[in-house]
């Protein structure tokens, strides 16, 4: 017999008496906060990330401007319409270990999750290469500020799922507390995270 | 054989950093509380997830070949594992098809309990633990001491000589920041020259055939999205029914492990990277047996947070080394025993029966009265000290015979206080070894109430 079968096989023999499936969240009030943007904001501050305001998509120009590892950046990928990448054309990169030195990503985000500073960032925006988010050095995320949603339960109703996907939610910089306890950012992915929204 | 409490001897011994070990994870406990307090509907998310894990293991066959079925659908190609040894076979077998020399992993506690590092390294595959904790205990040729926090139990300065030795840090550097520096780069160039990516698994999804990896240092989207080739290995007991379940269990995962709201990177993983490869080992070793065994069926819906571990006082004044399996801590005290109920059976009396364990389980384990049960099963297989049964035997004997506790207790409080202290305190008392017992009372509870007047 094969592994499988006999994986399988093993569990019918063992398995228990039936359980329901609840509902989704169900019985669950999903909290809910006065202003999800300040809660947003106080999230993302802890996790290690800086949240910009930016009050039209015509202020993010300036916006970016004013933050200093892209004003210093000397190689820029932007997948956000309309903001130029600086010295790094995405398109001839065909493979994604090409992007390492890449100092500063622009990356749009789908909506936002008050209650974790949590970004989504479904796969198809990173496209052709995956990996750019993880491996440029600061990060720095565009978000509508309308959609910024309360809890994670909300954030799961807009998640469209489809074959061969990829989704990520990324909450503030990359980092680690192995050594002691003791919080570093930029472990192994971006030294900063920069959430600014429009 | 050597039990928990031989093992934890020599780390008991050091009081100042025993006391150091147990103030770092009550600091994490800590952290959770705050987190956990900070959600009203908390308990009402444990008992959630507690429905979905029990639901899902009364229907796991069928969720499985969902998943099998939307992951081919996905591009994913889904292996199984009856083993550890077949594990490591398929994984061996994916990477010499590739033609691979180096791998990267990110956190895997079923790749430490299959062994699979010593196993590819001797087929000739260098491995590189990439998650910080991680890569230093392989440095030092050691697994990690827990879960979640592989090299809690060491400090900077240890941390510090071992990366001078073997990154070439600053002799006496002992920074965090400097050493995470180092470590970035140490690995960053393993990152770039490795072929393929291992991965763990903290959620597979039945209805997407995807899975979901949750990781702080973002060392697993680094190993999944460079090289071509992912592997992802995952127990059985890891599926999930549906995606919106994911907010359930990412809720709790995090708050309840290290007190962060959500990990830094979640990936949802649902097929290959563009003109790549993505593999799924799914392993049973040993788990479904568990499935069959109502008692302690429930510790397969453990999603290794660690919050177990972090409030649990035995494992925060003994250190992960002395349970000397995979999973230490309350639930690795489960899980040890069912796995060789002789080799582990000291872990079940590991625990004060505190139910701390129990308190913080995000999916509602009922851990501490496991650890009792467990305790029964192995009394039972004759897997307990003699000294242990025996003692057992005549206390349940005079407890259940009234007259005889009387006669007994009156004797006790008679003689002990008259007997020299290394007759009282012989090797024949393991109970008094770091124990004094109490000054022997006059009167007995009994002779006190029945003077009162009623």
């Amino acid at each position: 017999m094969s592994s499988r079968n006999s994986i399988l096989d093993s569990l019918r023999q063992n398995v228990p008496p039936l359980a329901p499936l609840p509902a989704p969240i169900n019985g669950i009030n999903g909290i809910r906060y006065a202003d999800p943007i300040k809660q947003f904001e106080e999230t993302l501050t802890v996790a290690g990330g800086t949240l910009v305001r930016a009050t039209a998509p015509q202020d993010l120009a300036s916006a970016l401007a004013n933050i200093e590892v892209y004003a210093s950046a000397a190689k820029v990928a932007s997948l956000v319409p309309g903001i130029p990448s600086r010295n790094v054309d995405l398109s001839a990169i065909e493979d994604p270990h090409d992007l390492e030195g890449i100092d500063v990503a622009i990356i749009p985000g789908k909506f936002g999750v008050a209650e974790n500073a949590a970004v989504w960032i479904p796969g198809e925006t990173l496209t052709p290469h995956r990996a750019i988010f993880v491996i440029t050095q600061h990060l720095i995320l565009v978000v509508p500020a309308s959609e910024i949603v309360d809890n994670l339960h909300q954030a799961y109703e807009r998640i469209h799922w489809s074959p061969n996907s990829f989704g990520i939610f990324i909450s503030g910089p990359s980092k680690t507390a192995d050594i002691e306890q003791s919080l570093v950012i930029g472990a192994h992915g971006a030294r900063s995270c920069t959430v600014i929204l429009l | 054989m050597i039990g928990h409490a031989e093992k934890s001897a020599a780390f008991v011994a050091n009081e100042d950093r025993a006391h150091w070990h147990d103030q770092s994870l009550w600091f994490v406990r800590a952290k959770r509380d705050r987190q956990a307090s900070a959600i009203p509907e908390w308990e009402a998310l444990r008992e959630a997830a507690s429905a979905i894990k029990t639901h899902t293991l009364s229907r796991l066959a069928d969720y499985l070949e969902e998943f099998e079925r939307k992951a081919i659908a996905n591009g994913i190609q889904v292996h199984w594992a009856r083993d550890a040894a077949e594990h490591n076979a398929i994984v061996h077998q994916i990477l010499a098809g590739h033609g691979v020399t180096h791998l990267v992993k990110s956190k895997s506690m079923l790749t430490e309990e299959c062994h699979l590092n010593p196993y590819l390294e001797s087929h000739g595959i260098e491995v590189t633990d990439t998650d910080l904790g991680e890569r230093i205990v392989q440095l030092r040729k050691e697994p990690p001491s827990h879960i979640v926090m592989p090299a809690i139990h060491l400090k900077r300065e240890e941390i510090g000589e071992l990366f001078h030795i073997e990154l070439g840090t600053e002799k006496g550097a002992s920074d965090p920041k400097y050493l995470t520096e180092a470590a970035r780069g140490h690995l960053r160039s393993k990152f770039m020259g490795a072929q393929a990516g291992l991965t763990g698994v903290n959620f597979a999804v039945a209805e997407t055939g995807g899975v979901v990896v949750c990781t702080n240092e973002g060392n697993a989207d680094m190993g999944a999205s460079l090289p071509r080739l992912h592997i992802a290995c995952m127990g059985i007991e890891k599926l999930i029914p549906r995606a919106r379940d994911l907010s359930v269990f990412l809720r709790l995962l995090a708050r309840s492990g290290t007190g962060q709201p959500i990990t830094g990177y979640t990936s949802h993983f649902n097929g290959p990277v563009r003109g790549g490869e993505m593999h799924v080992v799914i392993v049973d070793n040993g788990r479904s047996r568990i499935l069959g065994q109502e008692t302690f069926r429930r510790s397969l819906g453990c999603i290794r947070c660690g919050a177990c571990m972090n409030t649990c006082p035995v494992y925060r004044r003994s250190g992960g080394y002395s349970y000397g399996y995979t999973v230490p801590g309350p639930i690795g005290s489960i899980l040890a025993p069912q796995r060789d109920p002789e080799k582990y059976a000291s872990l079940p009396f590991a625990s004060s029966l505190c139910g701390s364990c129990t308190d913080v389980c995000p999916v509602k384990i009922d851990l501490h009265h496991q650890l009792l049960a467990f305790r029964k099963v192995l009394v039972d297989l004759k897997a307990v000290p003699l000294q242990k049964r025996l003692s057992m035997a005549v206390m349940g004997f005079v407890l259940s015979h009234p007259s005889l506790y009387r006669i007994g207790g009156g004797l006790m409080r008679a003689i002990v206080p008259r007997l020299p202290r290394s007759l009282v305190y012989g090797p024949w008392n393991p109970w008094g070894i770091q124990r004094e017992l109490p000054p022997m009372p006059q009167e007995s509870f009994r002779d006190l109430i029945q003077k009162e007047p009623s």
